[in-house]
């Protein structure tokens, strides 16, 4: 079992140097089935005999089922939350139906945030490391998390990926779900945010046919405007069904492909940014003050003392 | 929405209550299930049913108590009970609705021995 997690043996598919990754992981212990031939930074869960992944369940227990935890998935989830704020990282999920352009939306940020602003990627899908490997073309580093049978990432899988992006502080971080939009709103990763993107190719009803994910989201990206001319797509409705569920929910207009918006969508992450920083700031402030403070008090006791002797 | 998920939740709740509580076999659960969780109930039974075979629940029944769901209305400056989290507010029909309860999934008592 992972000493770190209490993971289970054999879940985890971890590429190439995964085995130096710095806990003592015993997942590599003997004959395991970590080896394959993707990108030595993706992530494999869900190849064992279930095909399942579960925080925390031995392989042997899933034979029969796919499963997964919410109670755990909480607790790994103020894990990494915590992890955000100690270290300053601003972390955002972003959620939709498969084919709405998130990978596309991610491309056009990290070109637009190149030299502004460094970020990391979490990359989920059931198979393939195909996205990860569009998010380092673009030269930002990514991990790819794949599910396996599973249809949303969990905070175990995502805590397991920040080992091994090792991000520095104050770093942006987009998870990109697994397109669906469904069982992701019900699995916090810890995030600042859930974003949930919408591409105006959908129906504008989806807000209300899959009301839990746009109730989860703080924000709705609406994607693909670019192509409103050539569709009936009426957008002040579908913003007006996301607000019968989501009342206080940002809406941001834009095409990830002509650009348009996306100015908007960056000064958006940018703010979001800038408050982590100054939280992590503000705590690190606060606490060099209290060792001043208590420095100061030391010497105080320490000069009495002197002058006792 | 990922009711085989859950039922598996509820196991691992159930086994690690086993072992602190040194009882040996489940026979009745009671769940606490909210009306806006997105839990579908007759599924939630089916995955269950699977997923304690050969377990210390092995044929126990599920009993489920249901939740309403709870909102406060801004406009009305009261608690209102909904449905779904698109219904608008049954006093004025707004939607400036927070949902304040019936989002739970707990497992409230089991029967053992």
């Amino acid at each position: 079992m992972c000493t770190v997690c209490g993971c289970g043996e054999g879940e985890a598919r971890i590429e190439g140097h995964a085995h130096d990754h710095d806990h003592p992981h015993h997942h590599h212990d003997g004959h395991h089935a970590h080896h394959h031939e993707h990108d030595a930074h993706d992530l494999h869960f869900g190849a064992g005999p279930a095909r399942a992944h579960v925080p925390g369940l031995s392989q042997q227990r899933m034979v029969q089922i796919e499963q997964d935890i919410l109670g755990k998935n909480d607790r790994y989830a103020a894990a990494n939350r915590r992890r955000f704020a100690e270290h300053g990282i601003f972390a955002l999920n972003l959620v939709s139906s498969p084919g709405a352009g998130k990978t596309t939306l991610l491309t056009g940020t990290i070109e637009r945030l190149r030299g502004r602003m460094p970020l990391a990627v979490i990359e989920g899908d059931q198979q393939t490391a195909n996205d990860a490997e569009r998010i380092r073309a673009t030269g930002a580093p990514a991990v790819q998390i794949n599910t396996g049978k599973g249809c949303h990432l969990d905070a175990h899988m995502v805590g397991h990926a920040l080992e091994r992006l090792a991000l520095a502080d104050e770093r942006l971080l987009l998870i990109e779900n697994v397109g669906n939009l469904v069982c992701p709103a019900a699995f916090d990763l810890g995030e600042h945010h859930k974003v949930v993107i919408l591409s105006v190719t959908e129906g504008e009803d989806k807000p209300l046919k899959y009301p839990d994910m746009f109730h989860a989201a703080d924000l709705l990206v609406l994607n693909k405007i670019d192509l409103l001319p050539h569709l009936r797509f009426d957008v002040a409705r579908c913003i007006e069904y996301a607000r019968r569920v989501k009342p206080d929910i940002g809406v941001l207009q834009v095409s990830a492909t002509s650009g348009e918006g996306m100015d908007e969508w960056i000064g958006w992450v940018e703010s979001g940014m800038r408050a982590a920083s100054a939280a992590r700031r503000g705590v690190v402030d606060g606490l060099q003050r209290r060792i001043a403070e208590l420095e100061a008090e030391l010497a105080a006791l320490k000069g009495r003392a002197g002058e006792a002797g | 929405m990922h009711e085989m998920s859950l039922a598996e939740g509820i196991l691992q709740v159930l086994e690690d209550s086993a072992r602190r509580q040194s009882f040996e076999r489940v026979k009745t659960v009671w769940l606490e299930i909210g009306a806006l969780a997105n839990v579908e109930v007759e599924s939630l039974r089916f995955c269950f049913d699977a997923v304690v075979r050969d377990s210390i629940a092995a044929g126990a029944s599920l009993e489920i108590l249901e939740r309403p769901g709870q909102a406060w209305c801004h406009p009305c400056g009261r608690a209102v009970t909904v449905r779904a989290l698109y219904e608008p507010c049954p006093q004025c029909a707004g939607y400036q609705l927070q949902v304040t309860g019936g989002t739970e999934m707990r497992v409230k008592e089991v029967e053992v021995e």
